[in-house]
């Protein structure tokens, strides 16, 4: 049966639409602006960024399991400046969790999930010809490519990385005097980051037009499939949140080399007396915040959008309550503005404002809980055939519920005095947003690498992969939890200390913390099952054929062979939402979006 | 060397290893004619089996957690407002764990279970505004208990101090705590950081720790560790020293500054109060352990020297954190003493403890101070032995005082 309905559509795929305006290679891969290409340059160089910050994490998740002990792993990537005899330094240790954390957040789950897919597929789901402004768009991937390269140089220097955490709180992160890293380091991590903000702000621009004004006939915003609103909403949030980072960034920088007072005030260190005065710490965190806290749902948005799409593909079934999806996307979009303030409850910050945060951020969780439930009736009833990304995809909403949970304590500011900066919160972020994204972005290359390299990836390795991964994150995050309600504060060199005074806690977090690098190690090692299904599928993947998961976006009516233009002929026209999955009277499981009502059919 | 070599290897051999697997895989999927994007019935099931086996195996894995390290690991709250807030975590643990239960559960068996079959069809069903409502309004009604019982505990926590609050000041710095008492009068002396000196480390305001501030910012110290104006100014200014242009600047530039901290300094003389100053000097100053008194209300100030710190006291469940140029605040009413935890914990090294839980440099993870819950009869004795602000200072100022005179003879001296 199904064999048949491939054959109908095989015969597309050779070379029937070739280009021939033949491209040199410089303009077709490097300097390119058609963004299929540009979104496989995001994955590539998120790929790579994403394997360095998960080896940064190995060398301190080693010192933390076998504290002062020597590890050749650590002297071969380190050497004898870093890790002299193969012990970790105490300050190369927080530079490696300031740079992985990082990495991971901006470059990995930032530009890999939102740079690739919304570059991929905003116009391939609406039916454009490409983005808005394709040279904007290969601007806004060289800063990326561009800050990549200066957040990986800064690892070499000798004063060492960043090393005052992802957060870069001054007065630690503005004087050089208070920790090594905070001088050349910290200068070209504000380099990256502000090349970063740029090219993450000309994406979201160019996203948001895109969207708006090139969507082909007939597709309504509310026929949208629910990717592009999420890569819809996620790009506003970026818009908004991103400049103030970097206005936050610029008033680091004046502190640290023009001599202003932003944030710092009254300050003795290296036994100099600072001028400065009048300066406010909490204003950088309000700042930071700002951005950081939309910058959590930059992350997840892509990846429920994402989620959203493989589900009910792989589930034949549509999503469940679409249009209270999309006021879920809105509302935590909305919302995500005015919960900045619960991660400053133990600041300093007035305790009644404080309160405000606790309330609006409490709200997010029922929007959250909305879309929970609505991925729960989506998948059932449904003939869900469990294909690699359909796992990742059901991991996600897994790590949502998991990670999201705990959020309800640490939002709840009176809570999150005792485990605020504990490892609680480390394994709550970590779930929520760490593995949710990095799940919604495996469960994306899954489904959509035959569409970006016109190959398939091998589902057996797949498979391998997703199993590896879901046991070893879990294991990696979940026994976190214990160790921070054991009260074990976050971004320590060395919890023997806890030796000297409790016991009980000293032998939990000793004992927990080898499990946890041991079940790290056993995720990297899945990666490499990742690594090498990925790249072997580029080069010798079977071929794919058109529309390999009978899925009813307009992506797989163009041909597998990639075109200028994406589709040869005519635009496509959209008859109706892109959810008609097994519904009733239609012969087959699923109705492309570009199928005309059947007489007497009623719109979803 | 010879791990780097085994290591290359492995990785090596690994990967052709993969590879000629795959190679076979894919041979063997071509004599079958089987393509990848249809996934048998056989793998569905396989999968949909592991998706089970995975839930029980979490689930599991949690409770064994659960019951072996309890979700307070650190032990019973030794505070008053811990004592409500544990309940309320111990509360909200019990929503939480409940929703944690029923969705996962929800999502492995419907994933499992509603696998493709043969013949069966998916169910259309696009929407349901009742069932939307329901799950929109009730986790609406549970959330607006966590509110208002987490805000009205949180309003508790954080409200003023009674006046009785016995007053402790706990500075940070990279990488130590130090704690003042506020003394007989239970006022904290006045501060300004500008006033830090060796004898001074907390830069108490008194009109004995200003004139000595503004002698070292003048004479600096004789073994000069510590250049005053005087001298630097007597080094730049004479023909014959020669200076590497950087040196220069860097000289120049302290020169400035300090000369203008010292107007700074001479202003908060013109406007100091020396009624003031008893406040300061009855406070009392104490390195190492922080002694409290259990059943007594404390109202701490932070202050921070340097960088961020922050004050955590895990088995009192309270922090806060130390803010350079703003002073923090918190109350704490201590509750179990140190021998009663030691007894409880069933462990005779066990101690309470304030951390630092704010990244703060390389040492962070070692920036703690001992604190000892005491009996009124043991807190009275341990007072005892302690000496005011004013002893201290007077007893380290003497000496530093006439090193300080002979330094800004010499001073003279090289000038001529």
């Amino acid at each position: 049966m199904s064999a048949l309905t491939h054959d109908t559509h095989g015969h597309h795929d050779s070379h029937d639409h070739h280009d021939h305006h033949e491209e040199s290679f410089i303009s077709k891969y490097i300097f390119s602006q058609d963004h299929k290409m540009i979104g496989k340059q995001f994955l590539i160089t998120a790929i790579f960024m994403g394997l360095v910050a998960m080896l940064l994490s190995l060398l301190f998740r080693i010192q933390l399991a076998w504290p002062g002990e020597s590890s050749d792993f650590l002297s071969l990537f380190l050497g004898e400046t870093w890790a002299p005899g193969g012990v970790l330094k105490e300050n190369m240790y927080l530079g490696l969790v300031t740079i992985h954390g990082t990495i991971m957040v901006f470059f990995l789950l930032t530009g890999g999930l939102s740079g690739t897919f919304s570059n991929l597929l905003i116009p391939l789901q609406i039916g454009a010809r490409d983005m808005a402004s394709g040279f904007l768009n290969m601007l806004s991937f060289w800063l990326f490519a561009g800050s990549s390269v200066i957040m990986l140089v800064s690892l070499f220097i000798e004063t060492g990385p960043a090393m005052a955490g992802w957060t870069i709180y001054p007065p630690l992160s503005a004087l050089p005097q208070a920790v090594e890293g905070s001088g050349l380091g910290m200068t070209l991590w504000l380099v990256s980051m502000t090349l970063f903000i740029a090219g993450s702000l000309i994406g979201s621009l160019n996203y948001i037009v895109t969207v708006l004004n090139l969507r082909t006939k007939g597709m309504s915003m509310t026929r949208m499939p629910l990717t592009i609103w999420a890569f819809f909403v996620t790009a506003i949030l970026g818009v908004l949140s991103f400049p103030v980072l970097l206005s936050a960034a610029v008033l680091l920088m004046m502190d640290r080399l023009a001599g202003t007072s932003f944030y710092l005030s009254d300050i003795i260190v290296g036994g100099e007396m600072l001028e400065n005065h009048g300066g406010s710490p909490l204003l950088y965190q309000h700042l930071f915040w700002f951005l950081g806290h939309p910058e959590v749902y930059i992350v997840l948005l892509p990846a429920l959008g994402l989620s959203s799409e493989v589900i009910s593909t792989n589930s034949r079934k549509p999503i469940f309550g679409y249009r209270a999806m999309i006021g879920s996307i809105l509302a935590i979009g909305f919302l995500s503005f005015i919960v900045w303030g619960h991660h400053m409850f133990v600041t300093g910050m007035n305790p009644f404002l404080g309160s405000v945060f606790v309330f609006t951020t409490l709200l997010i969780a029922i929007p959250s809980a909305v879309k929970v439930f609505n991925y729960l009736t989506t998948l059932w009833r449904g003939s869900n055939i469990l294909t690699p990304a359909m796992l990742f995809a059901v991991g996600l909403v897994s790590t949502f519920i998991t990670g999201g949970v705990t959020g309800i304590i640490l939002a709840d500011s009176a809570l999150d005095i005792a485990v605020h900066d504990t490892y609680f919160v480390v394994a709550h972020f970590h779930i929520v947003m760490g593995m949710s994204a990095v799940f919604g972005m495996f469960a994306g290359v899954y489904h959509w690498f035959p569409k970006m390299y016109g190959r398939m990836m091998n589902t057996r390795l797949g498979y391998a992969h997703f199993w590896v991964t879901l046991v070893g994150a879990y294991g990696v995050f979940f026994p976190m939890h214990f160790v921070g309600l054991a009260g074990a504060p976050r971004r320590y060199y060395d919890y023997s200390v806890y030796g000297e005074f409790d016991q009980s806690s000293f032998e939990m977090i000793m004992d927990l913390n080898v499990i946890i690098t041991v079940f790290a190690i056993i995720a990297a090692l899945g990666q490499v099952i990742f690594l090498f299904n990925f790249f072997y599928s580029v080069y010798r993947g079977p071929k794919a054929v058109q529309n390999p998961w009978k899925s009813n976006t307009l992506e797989w009516t163009t041909p597998v062979e990639h075109v200028h233009g994406n589709w040869p002929g005519a635009l496509p026209e959209v008859h109706r939402w892109p959810y008609d999955y097994s519904k009733p009277g239609a012969e087959e499981d699923y109705i492309p979006q570009t199928v005309p009502l059947a007489e007497g059919e009623e719109e979803h | 060397m010879s791990f780097k070599l085994v290591t290359i290897l492995v990785i090596v051999l690994g990967v052709l290893a993969v590879a000629q697997l795959v190679r076979l895989y894919e041979l063997s999927s071509k004599l079958r004619n089987r393509r990848e994007e249809e996934i048998t019935n056989r793998d569905n099931k396989l999968n949909a089996n592991l998706l089970l086996a995975f839930m029980v195996f979490f689930y599991g894995g949690f409770i064994y957690l659960m019951s072996h390290f309890g979700w307070t690991g650190r032990g019973d709250a030794a505070s008053v407002h811990g004592e409500k807030t544990d309940w309320l975590l111990n509360l909200n643990f019990v929503i939480i764990i409940t929703v944690f239960f029923l969705t996962n559960t929800l999502l492995f068996v419907f994933a499992a279970k509603y696998i493709r079959k043969p013949g069966v069809k998916a169910y259309f069903y696009p929407h349901n505004n009742k069932l939307e409502l329901v799950w929109t309004v009730v986790p609406a009604a549970v959330l607006a208990v966590i509110i208002i019982l987490g805000l009205k505990t949180w309003n508790d926590v954080t409200s003023e101090s009674g006046k009785e609050s016995i007053k402790v000041e706990l500075f940070s710095k990279q990488f130590d705590w130090t704690a003042r008492y506020a003394g007989k009068d239970n006022l904290l002396g006045k501060f300004d950081y500008k006033l830090t000196t060796q004898e001074n480390e907390l830069a108490l305001l008194t009109a004995a720790t200003l004139d000595s501030a503004i002698q070292y910012m003048e004479f600096g110290k004789k073994d000069s560790t510590l250049l005053g104006i005087k001298l630097l100014e007597s080094k730049l200014n004479n023909p014959k020293n020669m200076f590497i242009p950087e040196d220069r600047e860097k000289m120049e530039t302290d020169l400035d500054r300090k000369t203008r901290l010292l107007r700074l300094l001479y202003q908060i003389k013109a406007r100091h109060n020396s009624k003031l100053d008893a406040q300061a000097y009855d406070d009392i100053i104490q390195k190492d352990t922080l002694h409290l008194l259990v059943n007594k209300e404390y109202e701490f100030n932070f202050r921070a020297k340097d960088v961020i710190h922050s004050a955590y006291f895990p088995h009192l469940r309270a922090q806060v954190n130390t803010v350079p140029g703003l002073t923090t605040r918190m109350k704490l009413t201590p509750k179990v003493t140190t021998k009663e935890m030691k007894e409880r914990k069933n462990d005779p090294k066990f101690n309470y403890v304030l951390m630092c839980n704010k990244i703060c440099g390389g040492a962070h993870y070692k920036m703690k101070m001992i604190v000892v819950i005491d009996t009124p009869e043991q807190y009275a004795s341990w007072m005892k032995s302690k000496t005011t602000f004013k002893d201290d200072f007077h007893k380290a100022a003497a000496p530093a005082a006439t090193e300080a005179a002979v330094a800004a003879d010499s001073t003279k001296m090289a000038k001529l």
